[in-house]
């Protein structure tokens, strides 16, 4: 059992859905990242997904793909990111955490060496977009092997043949993404949305969260409520990206939650 | 026969995509199953005559193919050394190589029944080649061009607007070939169901690296018949510069089993291969990593980001290789070198000066390095270089860097 198994079996208990709020480590800063991390469990975010920058982000739209610049340009590090989960983990041992981004970095540090620092910093799991199910001996074994849960993307073009090899040797819960596009980009359907999460959670018992496209409190609640959470990150972003004081991105995120938790 | 196989080097792939550990399929989920598709349907056209007709017909009577041998006798006289053959590449259609790969491409996005072709493109050639067969096809085309490339490729923006592309500057990351071919893939994975990636190298996800080595492979398996024809034996050396690698790659793979042929890849040692990265060798200055779906050598730091290369040509601006020349590199069967903005602007005049031939910038890189090692080689060495592009739209960059004055008369 891992935080995210923790998390899902109390929602569960508590009847309600899980909101998951995306944040890109070391933006606009290191200091004020650490601030908004350690705002988001406060906030009502069940599961924290900390973006991992990178030069080349293939799958994101211009908000996220400027808040990574913002975080390398300001001297973001693999190192930093890890020590912004152990200054979330100083006071909370209970929300998840789970890293997202894209596999050159963790490739360049070294598959067990990453691990192992990622483990001991008290990160959750993994979310990482340019690994398919193809590629599982590079880290989605190994991370599973070190207790951490590999947690995938299913998309609209993963089609009833793939679904079973995509869900295979996932753990935590199942990432769908509600559209065919990048992060950021157009506006999530839960009409559309819901048949796609229902023929997923036929094949799997593991919690199924939506994620892309959801940007204001009325949309999380209505697409959480077609799923067992939903994931918000551009929205968030923007309002870093807008520099707006912690305290009001927590409410802004607190908001979001509310939407997610009334599903 | 089996020990013959078991020697190969022309048997990869494997069924991973991967040329010993390098290459593969490091895509999002999106993207997997319209990449299974294309292997499928890139497997069958392969062994389907029909399809190499339509090439073989469109190669001849379309690009221009055979591309010339061509003996370069008074480079040879000038150097004094090594007998040097030109592969006349640059006299295809659209001017360079590219148009090998793009034609067969198109050709499989139209069985696959796509009607909107994409591309990414670096000094333009690609995306010029490109968007000649999707007008020769009526097919839409975008090409996504890095917006300080658009800048200092003028002529071939225009080229790919007259043939009716649409041109994209991007300015995401840095604004370079490498953030082309991020919002290239970012427009993919939005519009999958009729949209087709035409990528111009020999990089990328499986099975892009091994398609697009085939349909470049035409320029090595016309040189051995050339060179059987001219000498009655196969070259000594071959050599070709590199970017991402595709020019070189159809070179080479139809010798990479004649083990008396040397192997030599040229790559942009701009400014020199230092540490402060102002040239875009990956192999001499890289290491490797996971970019653009494949493992290969890669500028990048030592927390695995990427870094921006420097070259004074936009062909070859590229942080990566193609992992079959990583592999190559690797088991050492090609040798790679690197090549100085400042030499690859010397050969580019020298070839003028004794051939009658501008060449792009990029086969330049080859020709200096040729320049460097013929000499002291003897004269029943024989040398083929694929002149892979035609230096016209170059001369405002070399006028430049010469001090030509251009806004004159």
């Amino acid at each position: 059992m891992t935080r995210i198994d923790d998390t899902f079996a109390r929602l569960k208990a508590e009847g309600k859905k899980a909101f998951v709020a995306y944040v890109m480590a070391g933006d606009p800063d290191y200091d004020t990242s650490v601030e908004i991390v350690k705002a988001l469990p406060g906030a009502g975010v069940d599961i924290i997904e900390l973006g991992m920058p990178f030069t080349d982000p293939m799958a994101d739209g211009e908000t996220i793909q400027l808040a990574g610049q913002r975080a390398l340009e300001g001297g973001q590090t693999l190192d930093k990111t890890l020590q912004i989960a152990r200054e979330l983990r100083k006071g909370d041992d209970k929300t998840p955490i789970v890293m997202m981004g894209y596999y050159n970095p963790i490739y360049s540090r070294g598959v067990d060496t990453f691990l192992a620092q990622a483990k001991e910093a008290g990160i959750d799991g993994l979310i990482i977009v340019d690994l398919p199910p193809e590629e599982d001996d590079e880290l989605c074994i190994p991370a599973q092997k070190a207790g951490l849960n590999f947690i995938r993307l299913a998309t609209p073009t993963t089609d009833g043949k793939r679904l079973p090899k995509v869900l295979q040797n996932t753990s935590g819960f199942v990432y769908y993404v509600s559209i065919t596009g990048i992060t950021g980009a157009a506006e999530a359907d839960a009409a559309q949305v819901a048949p796609e999460v229902a023929r997923i959670k036929a094949a799997t018992d593991l919690p199924v969260i939506v994620g892309f496209g959801i940007k204001t409190p009325a949309a999380a609640q209505s697409i959480a409520g077609i799923a067992d959470g939903c994931v918000v990150g551009s929205a968030i972003v923007a309002q870093i990206a807008a520099g707006k004081p912690v305290a009001e991105i927590a409410d802004f995120v607190a908001g979001l939650a509310a939407g997610a938790h009334r599903a | 026969m089996p020990e013959d196989i078991l020697n190969s080097f022309m048997t990869g792939p494997d069924e991973k995509g991967r040329f010993g550990d390098f290459g593969g399929r490091f895509v999002s989920e999106t993207l997997m199953p319209l990449i299974l598709e294309l292997e499928a349907q890139y497997e069958h056209a392969k062994t389907d005559q029909s399809f190499w007709d339509e090439m073989d017909y469109l190669w001849k009577h379309y690009v221009g193919r055979p591309s010339p041998l061509y003996y370069a006798e008074r480079l040879t006289e000038r150097l004094g050394g090594a007998k040097i053959y030109f592969k006349r590449d640059e006299l295809n259609h659209t001017g360079a190589h590219k148009i090998n790969n793009v034609l067969g491409q198109i050709i499989l996005a139209r069985r696959m029944g796509k009607t909107r072709i994409i591309a990414e493109t670096g000094a333009g050639q690609h995306g010029v080649a490109t968007a000649t067969v999707c007008a020769k096809f009526g097919l839409k085309c975008v090409v996504y061009m890095g917006a300080h490339d658009v800048q200092r490729q003028a002529p071939n923006v225009f080229r790919m607007k007259l043939l009716g592309a649409e041109v994209i500057p991007v300015t995401s990351g840095r604004g370079t070939l490498k953030d082309a071919m991020n919002d290239a893939l970012r427009d993919w994975v939005t519009n999958v169901r009729d949209t087709f990636y035409c990528i111009g190298t020999v990089a990328g996800p499986h099975p892009y690296p091994a398609m697009v080595r085939d349909f470049q492979s035409i320029i090595g398996k016309e040189t051995r018949e050339q060179m059987m024809e001219a000498e009655g034996r196969l070259p000594d050396t071959i050599i070709a510069a590199i970017g991402g690698g595709s020019n070189a790659m159809g070179l080479f793979y139809p010798f990479l089993d004649d083990k008396e042929v040397a192997i030599i890849g040229v790559e942009a040692g701009g400014k020199g291969v230092n540490d402060k990265m102002e040239h875009c060798a990956s192999l001499t200055g890289g290491r490797p990593g996971v970019l653009h779906g494949n493992r290969t050598y890669l500028l990048q730091d030592e927390d695995g980001q990427i870094l921006e290369g420097h070259s004074i040509s936009a062909g070859l601006d590229y942080p990566g290789i193609g992992p079959e020349h990583a592999w190559l590199h690797d088991i050492g069967r090609a040798q790679y070198v690197s090549i100085t903005d400042t030499e690859a602007l010397d050969a580019f005049q020298l070839s003028c000066e004794t051939e009658g031939i501008i060449p792009a910038l990029e086969p330049s890189h080859a020709l200096a390095h040729v320049t460097k090692i013929a000499p002291d080689l003897p004269r029943d060495h024989i040398i083929v270089m694929n002149m892979c592009g035609r230096g016209d739209k170059d001369i405002f960059t070399v006028a430049r860097a010469l001090g030509w004055d251009m806004t004159g008369a």
